[in-house]
């Protein structure tokens, strides 16, 4: 309970202006760093969720979420141990066109882990896979020794299960 | 907005007008029940305050001299009457003024709705004449708050902001509304009912497991202890909080703003906790078996050293924010829930007892704090004047019939620990915040929270310059309000401090008083000063008997102490009765 560790908490909230403001002060106020921050919309209309990355203690992580869930705006909050396997993540990554035309193993690969091609140049190709962390990062030593430009883990965990009761 | 749903799908009545967002506004006050508002004219509101010259006849406004003043009078009003307090204010400095009361309110769980006006929406981020961010600045310390550009709005987020600001732990919201959104004409449906977002659950309904575990745990108790605070007067289960505690037999304590919750000499109240709370309360936290914590929230002021803090007790926390449920102490059974529901179900659980022996210990801590504290504060053996027996002169006049507002510091505590108090509602201070020039605008707004009962600010004279400017809202409109300032010529409870941690370094707390009767007459108020006990019990006299608002100065002791004391970061059973004590206690 008293040692610090990775939290994703997630919080499903309405769409309203400035509630990012507000839950994020909340953060501040006890001093907690947020390291990753996602919020968009999901597939229940009307309903925002955000994704938060901590690193804190779980007493700390269970107070906190009493405190987002107080929020007149906020629908629910949970939050998860980052040791957990369902968690998803998107990263986009940028490889030289030529590796991937030359090289069918490279091709295989963007097959099997459902890459999208988000641009194709001559020069280079960029691509977003959205998965488990470990299966990303089997991935990314996979790419590795085909020259692997550059990569963004773009957006913070991104848990895909939707349960609003 | 989209979220909020109508409910009744048309309407009480048919009558359909076309009004101003202004009009709206001041219709929905109407159909809220709002009948008097605190509040301060401006360029950006001026809409509202046009409109608002059409309901003179409906609504009161008391039109105060600082917008800090009107939100603490909208608080004063709140807590007197439990009824939600209304401020109208302007864009920029109007709203900016706001901050310091929303704080207090927030903290002290008041329920307030503050109107601001906001420039036109097209001119919003422009920097434009009075505009500032009022809803990045009052997010922290609002419990809702919203902007709103388009009247229509009006109607769903004024139900949702009475609608959040009363319910469960109540608080202050804040509607920014843009001068465009307050001269739109829309149509406007009377009476039409919203239930606010479906999500919102600001009560908790209770699990009956946890109200069985807590019964047994109070039922095999063989000393339990009852802690109550302003939850139960929120809750508005005076009664059912005394039912429980006759039944049970437990004794009980409450916080500062638990204070009036039951009646203060009730054989079963031994007082009040914190760190100038009474000596037994204090010392025998940690001595009970079974804690019972009922609509307090274990600040740092009651609880002390919180490692220290009743560890030898189970404790049972009775609350509506879950938020507040092992934030501070670690809880052994929570029973989530609006306490006028909870209580009846654990009055019924537990066994009727009584327990002499425990309630002897408590008896014996009272002597002791009366021969060693009381006793001398009272019935003072040297000339000055002591803060403690104005207010035992306060008491013999009022019979525990006044409501009693205090500002912050030294006086505050010493009127907390003496005064006396049959009814609910009765103590009105700000608790959490501590916000000094709080009591002359909230005794305005308690006089009209409460016309039945004579209403008594107690202030030092510190925080009486505070908010002095609102001695003309008091001459303007004829509050009748009894101004009690207990000048000791410093800031007497940081002088305290330096005196007792910081080896008597006096810095910065003389204060150079004007006279505070040549202001008062200033404002046609009448007021005398007294430096003597003969001449107090006469001037209090005549101030209680006096028709209309009166302003008192009592000139007490320079280096008057407040004890008991539980020193900063001290446990509560480390509870010093004077210097002697804390000194050798410290050594």
């Amino acid at each position: 309970m008293n040692r610090k560790q990775e939290f994703t908490i997630t919080i499903y909230t309405e769409n309203n202006m400035g509630l990012i403001n507000r839950i994020a002060l909340l953060f501040f106020k006890k001093r907690i760093n947020i390291t990753k921050i996602n919020a968009g919309p999901t597939d229940v209309a009307e309903v925002q969720q955000f994704t938060i990355v901590v690193t804190e203690t779980e007493e700390n992580i269970q107070n906190m979420i009493h405190q987002i869930e107080k929020q007149v705006d906020v629908l629910r909050a949970y939050y998860n141990a980052d040791n957990e396997s369902d968690k998803y993540e998107t990263v986009v990554y940028k490889v030289p066109t030529r590796v991937i035309v030359s090289q069918q193993k490279v091709e295989r690969l963007l097959h099997f882990y459902e890459a999208n091609i988000v641009v194709r140049c001559n020069d280079y190709t960029v691509f977003e896979v959205t998965d488990q962390k470990s299966k990303i990062n089997e991935l990314e030593e996979a790419l590795e020794p085909w020259g692997l430009e550059s990569f963004v883990r773009c957006t913070g965990e991104k848990r895909l299960k939707v349960n609003i009761e | 907005m989209e979220k909020i749903k109508q409910v009744t799908p048309e309407v009480l009545s048919k009558k359909e007008n076309l009004l101003t967002g202004s009009q709206v506004l001041l219709e929905i006050f109407l159909e809220e029940g709002v009948k008097t508002l605190f509040g301060y004219p401006g360029g950006a509101i001026m809409p509202v305050y046009d409109a608002l010259y059409d309901y003179k006849e409906k609504l009161e406004h008391i039109q105060v001299r600082h917008e800090q003043g009107a939100i603490h009078a909208a608080q004063g009003f709140a807590r007197a009457s439990g009824k939600v307090g209304v401020v109208i204010a302007t864009s920029g400095p109007g709203a900016t003024n706001l901050v310091t009361g929303l704080a207090d309110a927030l903290l002290d769980s008041t329920p307030v709705v503050c109107i601001t006006g906001q420039v036109y929406a097209h001119l919003l981020g422009s920097d434009a004449f009075q505009e500032i961010d009022v809803i990045g600045i009052t997010t922290p310390v609002t419990k809702w708050n919203y902007q709103v550009t388009d009247a229509e709005e009006l109607p769903e987020v004024m139900a949702k902001a009475f609608h959040v600001a009363r319910t469960g732990r109540p608080g202050p919201v804040v509607v920014d509304i843009t001068k465009n959104a307050q001269l739109q004409m829309i149509t406007y449906k009377r009476r039409r009912l919203y239930s606010v977002s479906a999500n919102y659950q600001p009560v908790p309904v209770p699990d009956i497991e946890q109200l069985i575990k807590a019964a047994m745990l109070i039922n095999k108790a063989e000393r339990p202890f009852v802690i109550i605070g302003q939850g139960v007067l929120l809750g508005k289960a005076e009664t059912e909080l005394l039912e429980f505690i006759e039944k049970s037999g437990i004794p009980v304590a409450w916080t500062i703003m638990g204070m009036s919750a039951i009646p203060t000499d009730h054989p079963l109240a031994v007082g009040m906790v914190g760190m100038h709370g009474n000596y037994g309360p204090n010392l025998l936290t940690n001595e009970c078996d079974v804690l019972i914590a009922i609509g307090m929230r274990f600040d740092d002021r009651v609880t002390g050293r919180l490692d220290q803090y009743a560890t030898q007790a189970q404790i049972i926390h009775l609350d509506i924010d879950k938020a507040e449920i092992n934030k501070n102490v670690k809880v052994d059974v929570p029973i989530y829930g609006d306490c006028k529901e909870t209580i009846p179900l654990l009055t019924g659980l537990v066994n009727s007892r009584v327990y002499l022996k425990w309630h002897q210990r408590f008896k014996n801590c009272a002597k002791i704090e009366h021969r060693k504290v009381i006793q001398e504060s009272i019935f003072p053996s040297g000339d000055a004047l002591t803060m403690a027996e104005v207010i035992h002169g306060i008491n013999e006049l009022s019979q525990g019939e006044a409501i009693i507002v205090t500002d912050v510091g030294q006086h505050q505590m010493i009127t907390c620990r003496y005064a006396q108090y049959k009814h609910s509602k009765s103590n009105i201070t700000s608790g959490g915040l501590g916000t000094m020039g709080f009591a002359i605008p909230a005794a305005i707004g308690a006089a009209y929270g409460n016309k039945n009962r004579p209403v008594v600010a107690v202030m030092g004279d510190g925080g009486a310059q505070m908010n002095i400017q609102e001695l003309g809202t008091i001459m303007q409109f004829g509050v009748n309000v009894k101004l009690l300032i207990l000048n000791n010529g410093y800031l007497g409870m940081v002088r305290q401090w330096q005196e007792l941690f910081h080896e008597k370094r006096y810095s910065f707390v003389t204060m150079h008083n004007p006279d505070f009767v040549q202001i008062a007459s200033g404002y046609s108020i009448p007021a005398q000063r007294v430096e003597s006990r003969e001449a107090l019990k006469k001037a209090l006299q005549h101030m209680f008997n006096y028709n209309g608002s009166y302003l008192l100065e009592v000139t007490v002791d320079k280096e008057d102490n407040v004890f008991p004391m539980v020193p900063q970061g001290k446990s509560v059973s480390d509870v010093v009765l004077n210097k002697e004590q804390l000194k050798t206690k410290n050594k």
